[in-house]
């Protein structure tokens, strides 16, 4: 604006934008070991949906959800020892609008799958299923059983499976980190195969048992409607 | 109800120094018995499906059968049966089945519902499973499957590839729909509590109905871990393919215990012997479960009542933890041991012995310094205690009506114990003693399990030095068992031990082949959950949850 400023060129010897910002004996806080690290530029250069997706996996909210047995072994993976606390997965929530993560601990039976998709549904997105022990991936040791749903990808997507009957604490605790690891690179879960819908009794395709049933049920009510011939 | 306030006249007609004299029971029923059949544990009378309630309430009020442990139905090529097992809760050895034939195609039988309080949902799941129709009960509707199923799953006729429909509506929003009762201002209001909600331990649904704080009608729904545990168990071989199941019935661990119950019914029925070894280490082994299950009771119990997972769930995790680590170096498995066989065990105590046995003493010589630290934070605190003393009061004479056992019964004053009463294993060799305590309250039954505790333990301590000074030759695990076992046909046999939750019973007929006929179990969660309504009608609804935690209710034992 005016004359008497100086500008930078000016001065006897040249010196970075840096050093004229601080001075003499201001410590070098932009000399720090993080400024190695990210090389000349104090800024990180990153996708907001790659920081969002680092976030999302570094903390996780559980749903407190326990089916059968294998809530058993998630109970001790959440408790003393082997504390999944650690992982950045916390302390299980009760209420599923509170949580992201919805572990599936158990054997999922035709009275309980509409409710569980429910329970699914309330959770806010983004949201991620881990399916625990063998009856989330085919029913397991029950899978002939005339009630039982062969895996918990009937009816909600899963992510990320643990094998086991049920599996260790060690294993789920395995696939805690192999999902944030697949949440950080912004994988998403697979595509359902044959999912068993909510839907209303009316929206049903007229055969002999929705005839049949038509006056137990109001056309309004949402039914899951289970075809165990197409099961795997 | 005047049926169980009555005294019995003469508890010991029928009664002889070596057990029951059936004759005399016979003639006590006059000429109702149309027939007899010989079970393997007790005898069975044939009786008309219209003279139930006579039949039992005369066995009930003059024989003295208090206790009718299940109630089992099942489909016949010519008829249906359901199959009352009764017994005395004085003395269980002494049982009677009475059995009830009705025709194939009007399966109409009197229900036992206003004699035995417990019949109740028993005869509902008979209705449910096997389609046998009882005349008189109180509320037949279905309790495992639901209320829209097509066909009864266990009956011959069912095909189990037809579509079925499962509405959600039972599940309703509770502000929606939140006055019932009659009129416009009926100030009660319906409240879901699960299936998915962290007090009820797992997935069971109760119905409750509320006049301000106040539990005003309560209906447990259960059902929602009906995982068919009895079909898959008919569709197993007797040797091998059963034995991975009782482990997943009370998983909290009981698996040892479930397994037991099997193995005592399997081994009974195709006489099988079990060498003495094998006995102390089942004994020990189903001890160290026992006390597993308890540890978790406690710990759910104290997060039932102080909310989220505070310092009494994670003491108790870290003594299961300790239990866990001994019964995996022992079965290979944190959870599902799959360790029992007919006839013994699947292998011996890790190498080295006496490093093991070490590690078991060390468990057991702690246990009393730990309890102490239980006794500390939660039976001696004064806020625990307010919560639990004289509430979810349940009266000896309504346990017993309800087929209440285990730590449920023992709360409530009632001295049965199967380990004693019934022997089996090596409890009678060892010393130790069956708790009960008199205040029929939740922190009665908290106590017994404390205790209870303490009691394995004990046991425990025994085993292991009778297995450090076991001779080394005489070590046998397994008696000789045919690969293939086929017990001879239309031999029946129901046979129960003392698992964690009380009375676990399995009745089994065989066919001939190596595959059960009908193999039923009778869970004592589901008899002990049963009693939820009468603990908690009246009362305020945070004592409900209290309840439900100091019944211990296992949901994959209650449905199976
Ligand atoms: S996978 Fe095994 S342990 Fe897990 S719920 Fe199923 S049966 Fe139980």
């Amino acid at each position: 604006m005016s004359s008497d400023h100086t500008s930078p060129a000016d001065s006897t010897e040249t010196k970075s934008t840096r050093e004229a910002r601080m001075g003499e004996g201001v410590d070098d806080r932009f000399n720090s070991r993080l400024r190695e690290a990210f090389g000349s530029s104090p800024f990180i250069l990153t996708k907001f949906d790659q920081f969002m997706n680092w976030v999302r996996g570094s903390s996780m909210f559980m749903l407190q959800f326990g089916i059968a047995c294998c809530s058993i072994e998630m109970m001790h993976t959440y408790a003393v020892k082997h504390d999944l606390d650690r992982f950045h997965a916390g302390v299980p929530r009760a209420s599923p609008r509170q949580a992201d993560v919805m572990i599936v601990p158990g054997t999922i039976v035709s009275k309980f799958a509409p409710r569980m998709k429910r329970v699914y549904d309330q959770v806010p997105e983004p949201k991620f299923v881990i399916g625990m022990g063998s009856c989330t991936i085919s029913g397991g040791p029950f899978q002939e059983g005339y009630n039982v749903l062969k895996g918990a990808e009937e009816v909600i997507p899963v992510d990320i499976h643990v094998p086991g009957c049920p599996p260790r604490p060690e294993a789920l605790v395995y696939g805690v980190a192999k999902l944030q690891e697949r949440i950080a690179n912004g994988e998403s879960s697979p595509v359902v195969v044959k999912p068993y819908e909510l839907e209303e009794f009316g929206d049903l395709e007229d055969d002999e048992l929705v005839e049949h049933l038509a006056d137990q049920i109001d056309a309004e009510d949402l039914v899951m409607r289970y075809n165990w011939v197409d099961s795997p | 109800m005047s049926l169980q306030d009555r005294t019995p006249v003469e508890p010991d007609v029928g009664v002889d120094e070596d057990g029951l004299d059936y004759d005399e029971l016979e003639a006590l029923l006059d000429g109702r018995v149309l027939d007899r059949e010989d079970h393997v544990n007790a005898e069975g009378f044939v009786i008309r499906p219209d003279e139930v309630q006579q039949v039992l309430s005369t066995l009930k009020e003059e024989a003295g059968f208090d206790h009718c442990s299940a109630v089992t139905a099942q489909e016949y090529d010519d008829r249906f049966e359901s199959i009352y097992h009764l017994k005395k809760f004085e003395d269980p050895t002494q049982e009677l089945s009475v059995i009830v034939p009705t025709s194939k195609d009007n399966p109409v039988s009197e229900s036992a519902a206003p004699v035995y309080d417990t019949a109740d949902w028993h005869e509902r799941e008979a209705y449910d499973l096997v389609g046998i129709n009882y005349e008189g009960h109180p509320d037949l509707r279905r309790i495992l499957l639901p209320e829209t199923w097509q066909g009864h799953p266990l009956s011959e006729r069912y095909n189990q590839t037809q579509p079925q429909v499962v509405p959600l509506r039972e599940h309703a929003n509770p502000l929606e729909e939140d006055h019932r009762g009659d009129g416009e201002d009926a100030d009660t209001m319906f409240v879901n509590i699960g299936p998915h909600h962290p007090a009820t331990h797992g997935v069971l649904h109760v119905k409750t109905v509320l006049d301000g704080e106040q539990i005003v009608d309560l209906d447990p729904d259960i059902g929602y871990l009906h995982r068919c545990e009895e079909q898959m168990c008919e569709q197993g071989t007797y040797r091998h393919q059963i034995m991975p199941y009782p482990d997943r019935w009370d998983y909290t661990p009981g698996g040892l215990l479930n397994e037991w119950a099997y193995a005592r019914a399997a081994e009974d029925l195709a006489d099988i012997d079990v060498p003495e070894y094998a006995q102390v280490l089942r004994t020990m082994s189903a001890e160290l479960t026992r006390i597993a299950a308890h540890m978790l009771a406690v710990g759910t119990f104290g997060l039932d009542l102080y909310g989220d997972f505070t310092v009494i769930f994670m003491y108790a995790i870290r003594d299961r933890e300790v239990v866990q680590n001994l019964l995996e170096d022992l079965t290979g498995q944190r959870l599902m041991f799959n360790y029992f066989r007919l006839g013994g065990v699947a292998w011996d105590l890790p190498e080295p012995r006496e490093e093991y046995l070490d590690k078991v003493r060390e468990f057991t010589a702690d246990i009393p310094d730990r309890l102490e630290e239980y006794h500390n934070l939660i039976s001696g605190n004064e806020i625990f205690q307010m919560r639990c003393v004289d509430t979810g009061i349940l009266p000896p004479e309504t346990a017993k009506s309800y087929g209440a056992t285990g730590p449920v019964a023992r709360g409530s004053g009632i001295d049965y114990d199967l380990r004693r009463d019934d022997p089996y294993g090596y409890y009678d060799e060892l010393d130790w003693d069956v708790i009960t305590e008199d205040g029929c309250d939740n922190y009665a039954r908290l106590l017994v399990r404390l205790k209870e505790v303490e009691e394995s333990a004990k046991i425990i301590r025994q085993c292991a030095d009778l297995l450090s000074e076991w001779p080394e030759d005489d070590r046998t695990i397994q008696s000789n068992v045919p690969r293939t076992l086929r017990p001879d046909p239309d031999k029946e046999i129901y046979r129960a031990v003392e698992g964690a939750k009380g009375e676990l019973g399995i009745y089994i007929r065989s066919d001939g082949t190596d595959k059960p006929a009908r193999f039923k179990i009778r869970s004592p969660c589901f008899s002990n959950l049963q009693t939820l309504p009468v603990m908690s009608e009246g009362e305020y609804i945070p004592d409900m949850v209290a309840s439900l935690g100091s019944l211990d209710i296992v949901l994959g034992e209650v449905d199976r």
